[in-house]
């Protein structure tokens, strides 16, 4: 097969638009999580998110319109706005801006989200109870589903390989990444523009949300402390929202035409819990053959891996049952691990996480920094694994390997090298 | 007259995104101001909510440019 490496990148978090901001502001130590403002939440169980800063496009505020043609984004929810930002960062940061007809129809485009335009459709439902079917736009079918970031990124960038979206909850991003390395592997295209978007901070999806007992309901004061990874204090995950974007390009492609290469991905990794449809298997089965998979694929042993952005969301069964499963991986390797989850920073992105995350393991083995679990104050579990509690590690990071679990039991792991 | 004019001038800039001096009467949604079959959907469903009246799909395909529309409007808006 051949190989696959990453040249460009792009996102939009809850700590800034644009990949260096949001990266140094994550080993800054700090937190997007605020008290949400533009909705009612006094009667919801969870009130605080992590939510993208807005404003004029300067000092890393994200400003739609810098992205998307005002026309535009009125018909679309913000999950396509966000993956248009972050897929022209990413596009721009690899400097890729295929004109020849060849150039384009070996690029693709495979972005996926979680859940897509939920804000759209609770809009729509109210319309048609109040209004009828006469008042449902043309646009809001396009607008709201979530294979329509693919289809505009293609659009905007004239990019005619492989069409793709994945949709596998809080797996996406992963999914997405890891897919399109494969249909570059395999041959299907040189070049794919992957990752995963969400918009869920809305009322709607919230009241849901906590409806599954997901979501941290303990710190509607303390919004900062919410997310707390592995501590023992930890009551649920705080919701984010953003893209993550990379460009994936065949190596040999990357190298003839001088690009810059930031890792390589060198093993991918899914499995099924087959167990719950929200809760993880309590023995980590699912998450054990994931990061099992992926090792094997990428060649490598247990005691390679040198950091792993784990899914680590902040939910008092999911991140233990993580951590089990990681150190039956890795057994004796385990001291020399770092892992740490960013979700303590930007919270959790659902769909957009792994690519987020994904990016975050790239920038750890660029910059040989392990960015930081905040928040970790007590761990609930005893672990020779660095959990990296507060402040990030610079260290020697030569392999890593980021993780995503979903709603469903769907499970993705991704390895990505130092080239 | 002069009033609804205004009124359809008012939604053809803010749905298509375009200047105001290229909404002229003689303006074609289409082939003048850069819509596609969902804009004009779209168009005509913004002007039924603004005038509070229906038009009906065959009246709706002759409502080509701006004129049209203002014409249309002044005729059948309440």
């Amino acid at each position: 097969m051949r190989r696959v490496v990453v040249t460009g990148l792009g996102m939009v978090t809850p700590l800034a638009c644009g990949v260096e901001e949001t990266w140094k502001r994550l080993l800054d130590g700090k937190s997007g999580a605020r008290r949400i403002e533009n909705f009612q939440v006094d009667d919801l169980p969870a009130q605080i998110a992590c939510q993208i800063p807005r404003g004029d496009g300067s000092d890393g505020t994200f400003n739609p319109e810098q992205w998307m043609e005002a026309k535009e984004i009125r018909k679309v929810d913000d999950f396509i706005v966000y993956a248009m930002a972050a897929a022209r960062q990413a596009l721009d940061d690899a400097d890729w801006h295929p004109t020849s007809y060849e150039d384009q129809t070996t690029t693709g485009v495979l972005v996926g989200s979680g859940i897509g335009g939920i804000e759209g459709i609770a809009e729509a439902g109210v319309t048609l109870k109040e209004k009828g079917p006469r008042r449902i736009s043309p646009f809001f079918i396009p607008g709201r589903l979530i294979n329509l970031a693919s289809g505009y990124i293609s659009i905007e960038h004239g990019l005619k390989g492989p069409n793709h979206a994945v949709v596998t909850a809080c797996s996406t991003g992963a999914h997405a990444i890891g897919d399109a390395s494969r249909l570059i592997a395999l041959g299907d295209a040189d070049v794919m523009v992957a990752g995963g978007t969400e918009s869920p901070v809305t009322r709607l999806s919230m009241a849901g949300f906590a409806a599954c007992r997901a979501l941290s309901t303990g710190f509607n004061d303390q919004p900062e402390k919410g997310s707390r990874p592995y501590d023992k204090d930890r009551d649920g995950f705080v919701m984010g929202e953003g893209a993550g974007v990379v460009v994936l390009e065949e190596y040999e492609h990357a190298k003839a035409r001088g690009a810059r290469i930031y890792a390589e991905v060198i093993g991918y990794g899914l499995s099924g819990d087959a167990f719950h449809i929200t809760a993880p298997s309590e023995d980590g089965d699912g998450a054990y053959r994931c990061m099992a998979a992926a090792l094997k694929r990428a060649g490598i042993k247990p005691s390679d891996l040198d950091y792993i952005n784990a899914h680590g969301t902040s939910t008092p069964l999911g991140d233990e049952i993580e951590l089990g499963a990681l150190s039956r991986l890795v057994g004796n390797a385990a001291a020399k691990i770092s892992m740490s989850s960013t979700k303590s920073s930007v919270g959790h992105l659902l769909g957009a996480a792994g690519a987020v995350e994904a990016i975050f393991s790239i920038l750890a083995i660029r910059d040989q920094v392990a960015p930081a679990t905040l928040n970790l104050d007590n761990p609930s579990v005893d672990t020779p694994i660095d959990l990296v509690p507060h402040k990030p590690r610079q260290r020697e990071i030569n392999v890593a390997l980021s993780n995503s679990f979903g709603f469903g039991g769907t499970n993705a792991s991704l390895v990505l090298r130092r080239v | 007259m002069s009033d609804i004019a205004e009124r359809v001038k008012k939604i053809v800039i803010e749905h298509l995104g375009v200047d105001a001096e290229k909404v002229t009467d003689n303006a074609s949604f289409i082939d003048d101001l850069g819509a596609d079959s969902l804009d004009t959907v779209e168009l005509v469903m913004a002007f039924e909510e603004e005038f509070g009246v229906e038009i009906p799909d065959d009246a709706a395909e002759t409502i080509l440019t701006v004129g049209d529309a203002v014409s249309f409007l002044s005729k059948n808006a309440s």
